[in-house]
């Protein structure tokens, strides 16, 4: 979310353009207007605005004298604004807090990851401080080596086979990919890409991946296939899917904090949870492990279906 | 902002950086364009833009030369204000690129937009790397994330409603220590001054607005805290000391074999399969998912909470 242009954002543009310009000697109105993110003809008025700074006293003088003759902007006096503001706490936080994120993902503990965060901690001085008060762990979870695999068949254009395990189904499922990106999102790695037996674009936990074997064949992702909005959450309910209902106890509240539901509502100590899921399977184990904690009420004989698995399971005790 | 006050913010910051001593505001008034012509009118104007300027990170200073407000002098020091020199190696400005994109759309997204316009000005160029690599993302759904930050940026305590699954709710007041995202959800750590006691709260369980209850820099952290270690210490399983043998159907209970500490066939169709765990009861309630595919051989009290489990099923 990036909050609308205010004075005060033009201000603390208006500080940072000098200094741009100083630290190239000479750059294009075009490319400038580019790095700022505004249009030549806001750039043009923010140089004239700069120019224009007139101070009265003890002698009238302009301390800052430009020009952007011919397209190219050049600074010939900057007086005290030659160099950037330091960074304000929230922004050395920002950037420090993602840049020990990715040295928890990357392999090997990269060499550029340190050498930035150290650079990044001495410009940023006092204001680094706080940022180890915030950090994202990512959890680890996959075979050594894994990681490291995925991005050779990323960097070489190739073709995987993967055993993958799906616990909603508990099955160990085989199929060939071919990979689009290594993701970190909410706290675990991801590889995506075009699932050959799905037929379309799905998310791999790396740490379920039981196998994985790099192919002869070239990846072949098919222009249709649409790189997931990872912004949007991970779980995309599609018109296919079944809608479940669950009564829940306070034993099995988790429930609605844990899986994403369409519809949570209270019903005195109970509550009444709506979701989506494009496979019952995983419903029905939920069911047994919730035992008196929770109920079916929809789909209609999805209750029956799990009273049967558990005295089909309670018959083989009995033995 | 009007492009009056812009431009005279502009004019001002540029005369206090310029100056070597401190400047009164009389002679402020004097050096910079836009102020109003009553004293009164300009001393409200000029407070305004004093905040204004602290709100931007700008160092302003302010020396009391003597008791009397009048004589107060206002300067901003150069090196207080300058971002000392900084270059990047292009592999540097690779990662630095990269990490630029985890808060994308999330919570301190505008901080890092703000950040690279200041690296951007002292000459680095945060590349866009294409190269087959990682995108790591962070989201900051919850709504108490903004709050939290700014209360363990400052150092203030907080007060704030907290319910937990099943249990009901209660006012809680908190002196954070820090904000920890595991598992891809944010946790904040401190000293709960009610309970008296260190305690860590999921973000997604505040209710309602999160209000601070103190000054900035309020809040001492402990010396030698990591709030990562107190998050983990909550969260976290005991080790699993117990060991369960099971029959596990053939071709079926991969999440259970993938943890196994030994598998070997058993009777026809099925395989013993012995896994640690720690809690009987949560054990039992995971092994009850696995419906007619497992059943447990030993401990005996496993095997009972199982079969009880089941039964609640068909209760």
């Amino acid at each position: 979310m990036t909050a609308a242009p205010t004075g005060s954002q033009r201000l603390a543009r208006l500080l940072a353009l000098v200094p741009y310009v100083v630290s190239r000697n000479v750059v294009s109105l075009a490319e400038t207007a580019a790095a700022f993110g505004v249009t030549e003809r806001e750039l043009v008025d923010d140089l004239n605005m700069l120019w224009c700074v007139e101070l009265r006293s003890p002698d009238p003088y302009c301390p800052i004298d430009l020009s952007y003759e011919g397209g190219e902007i050049m600074v010939t006096e900057a007086e005290s604004i030659a160099r950037p503001l330091r960074l304000a706490v929230d922004e050395a936080s920002a950037l420090l807090i993602a840049l020990r994120m990715l040295a928890e993902v990357s392999p090997a503990g990269s060499s550029a990851l340190s050498r930035t965060i150290a650079k990044l901690e001495a410009a940023a001085g006092e204001a680094a401080a706080i940022s180890a008060q915030v950090q994202v762990q990512v959890d680890k979870g996959h075979a050594d080596g894994m990681l490291g695999r995925m991005q050779e068949a990323l960097g070489s254009g190739r073709r995987i086979h993967l055993r993958y395990y799906v616990p909603g189904r508990d099955e160990a499922t085989e199929r060939d990919v071919d990979p689009m990106r290594l993701l970190v999102v909410e706290g675990r790695t991801y590889v995506e890409g075009w699932c050959r037996s799905a037929e379309g674009v799905r998310l791999f936990r790396l740490d379920r991946v039981l196998g994985m074997e790099i192919l002869q064949a070239a990846a072949q992702v098919p222009p249709e296939a649409e790189p997931v909005d990872v912004d949007q959450g991970l779980f995309r309910p599609s018109d296919e899917d079944v809608s479940v209902v669950l009564e829940l106890r306070p034993g099995g509240h988790w429930v609605a904090e844990y899986y994403p539901c369409e519809r949570v509502e209270r019903h005195g100590d109970d509550l009444q949870v709506t979701l989506r899921t494009p496979d019952l399977r995983w419903v029905r184990r939920l069911m047994l492990r919730l035992g008196e904690d929770g109920r079916a009420i929809a789909p209609a004989g999805l209750a029956a279906q799990v009273r049967e698995e558990a005295a089909a399971a309670l018959a083989l005790y009995a033995t | 902002m009007s492009r009056r006050k812009t431009e005279r913010l502009l004019s001002l910051v540029v005369c206090l950086l310029s100056t070597r001593r401190s400047l009164t505001a009389a002679q402020i008034r004097e050096a910079v364009p836009g102020y109003p012509e009553s004293f009164d009118a300009f001393k409200r104007m000029f407070e305004r833009d004093k905040e204004e300027l602290r709100e931007l990170g700008i160092p302003l200073e302010t020396d009391l030369a003597g008791p009397g407000d009048e004589e107060a002098g206002y300067r901003i020091q150069r090196e207080a204000y300058e971002l000392p020199e900084i270059t990047l190696e292009p592999d540097e400005a690779a990662v630095l690129g990269l990490a630029a994109r985890v808060w994308h759309r999330a919570e301190l997204s505008g901080a890092v937009a703000g950040a690279l316009l200041k690296l951007r000005a002292a000459g680095i160029d945060a590349e866009d790397t294409t190269q087959p690599g990682i995108e790591p993302r962070v989201q900051t759904g919850e709504a108490a994330f903004g709050p939290l930050w700014e209360a363990v940026r400052d150092a203030r305590p907080v007060t704030f409603s907290y319910r937990a699954p099943g249990r009901s709710g209660s006012r809680r007041t908190l002196e954070p220590w820090g904000v920890v995202n595991r598992h891809g959800r944010w946790y904040v750590a401190g000293f709960d001054t009610g309970r008296d006691d260190v305690r860590v709260f999921r973000l997604s369980r505040i209710e309602g607005a999160v209000t601070f209850s103190g000054p900035p820099g309020s809040v001492t952290v402990p010396d030698g805290t990591d709030v990562r270690e107190v998050v983990r210490g909550w969260d976290s399983s005991p080790p699993r000391h117990r060991t369960a043998t099971l029959k596990v159907r053939a071709g079926a209970g991969y999440g259970l074999r993938r943890g196994a500490i030994a598998e070997s066939p058993d009777c026809a169709g099925w395989d013993a399969v012995q896994v640690s765990f720690s809690d009987v009861g949560w054990f039992a309630d995971y092994l009850a998912s696995f419906g007619a595919d497992v059943i447990v051989t030993d401990p005996p009290d496993l095997r009972e909470a199982v079969i009880r489990q089941l039964k609640g099923v068909l209760a």
